[in-house]
């Protein structure tokens, strides 16, 4: 009996981890060569004829805009960085994660919205590139199972306080913990 | 030994350990690529490693892919800092060679990389049979959505993304892939109305790996 519950705990205790860890389902970022040694850092972003989907390069004031900044932090903080582990674009200080938010930056310059700068990562690196799962399909359950816990919990809780108090303040006395039911 | 509790603690830890269990068979390393199928990320790259003889292009000349319709592309991402690069070099240097004179265009981009460093990592490696283009600011490495390097693309005469390799490739790919983008090209023109067969081929080409 004790064992049973033990073990009804123990479940507990895991299906609470596994919310909290629904994360790890997914898929993780590979093992990647290192970074690049004496690369070029943020040099690149100058050469105007090699763009590809924005044309403009940013303008100085664009560079120093600070709700440009920021509008480019938002979205590269729902971002992860694919050369990290669980990391966002805008906390990784990789080569790649800082061309991302350059990326970010020029498409946000160049009028996109927030909304579609994400779609574009989503269209090359697939949902995988959002940290935060999208609410459709499986993903679903990542947001329903915490809420189905607590309230599997709440209904536990009545049920087991009310069968305890139901045996009267005797037996709660002889038996104060309900250990011995 | 309570059989109603041991039953509700089975049926709590079925769909957990089941939910474990099929994550298990997940490959946490793979990734699926959302481009195969979907048209090639068109670019504009400057050569900085020329190729030898046949395969070459002049450096400083500009690679435009739209330019490059109606050949198979084989675009292979690559570094001199990536040691996995190195196991990959001659595979892909040697393949390129025997299809010279056939519509295929084998290309090497440099990620994040300096072009001096490129072109001194392949004179080490013995020189390389195609040229390779720089990749400013990975735009074009961020276009197709890369990981890592080396990571290969196999383009379609029609210019679509057939395939992604990630990690070193090998000749027998190399080869698997292009010859059966090329007989898909072929048989598209011998059909003009037919749909191309290029996902057949990538289903086939799975296997080989």
């Amino acid at each position: 009996m004790t064992n049973a519950r033990t073990l009804s705990r123990t479940l507990m205790g895991a299906a609470a981890v596994l919310t909290l860890s629904g994360g790890v389902l997914q898929a993780q970022a590979p093992e990647l060569p290192a970074a690049p040694q004496g690369a070029p850092q943020g040099a690149p972003q100058d050469s105007g004829a090699l763009r590809v989907k924005v044309q403009g390069t940013l303008t100085d004031a664009q560079k120093n805009d600070p709700a440009l900044d920021a509008a480019t932090s938002a979205v590269a903080a729902q971002l992860r960085c694919p050369v990290c582990q669980g990391v966002a674009v805008q906390d990784s200080p990789s080569e790649l994660a800082q061309q991302m938010r350059m990326v970010v930056k020029e498409q946000l310059a160049a009028g996109k919205s927030p909304d579609e700068v994400k779609a574009y990562f989503v269209s090359k690196y697939g949902e995988w590139i959002l940290l935060e799962p999208q609410a459709h399909g499986f993903n679903l359950v990542v947001y329903a199972l915490p809420v189905l816990l607590v309230l599997g919990g709440a209904v536990f809780l009545v049920f087991i306080v009310r069968k305890w108090t139901a045996a009267g303040p005797a037996a709660a006395r002889a038996a104060p913990s309900g250990e011995n039911d | 030994m309570n059989w109603k509790r041991a039953s509700i603690a089975a049926a709590t830890a079925a769909p957990v350990i089941g939910l474990f269990a099929w994550g298990l068979t997940r490959d946490p390393n793979s990734i699926p690529s959302p481009l195969p199928g979907r048209e090639a990320p068109a670019f504009t790259l400057q050569v900085f490693a020329p190729g030898q003889g046949e395969l070459s292009r002049p450096v400083g000349d500009s690679v435009r892919l739209t330019d490059l319709r109606g050949k198979v592309v084989v675009l292979n991402f690559w570094a001199s800092w990536c040691l996995a690069c190195r196991d990959e070099h001659s595979a892909l240097s040697d393949v390129a060679q025997s299809y010279a004179g056939q519509p295929v265009q084998f290309l090497g981009v440099l990620y994040n990389d300096v072009p001096d460093k490129g072109t001194a990592w392949i004179a080490e490696m013995g020189g390389q049979s195609y040229p390779s283009v720089d990749d400013p600011g990975a735009r074009v490495a961020i276009d197709y959505g890369l990981y890592g390097v080396p990571e290969t693309f196999f383009l379609d005469a029609t210019g679509r993304v057939a395939y992604k390799h990630t990690g070193p490739v090998t000749p027998r790919v190399l080869r698997y892939k292009v010859d059966s983008l090329m007989a898909a090209a072929r048989q598209a023109a011998a059909a003009p109305a037919a749909p191309a067969a290029d996902t057949g081929a990538n289903t086939k080409a799975g296997k080989v790996q």
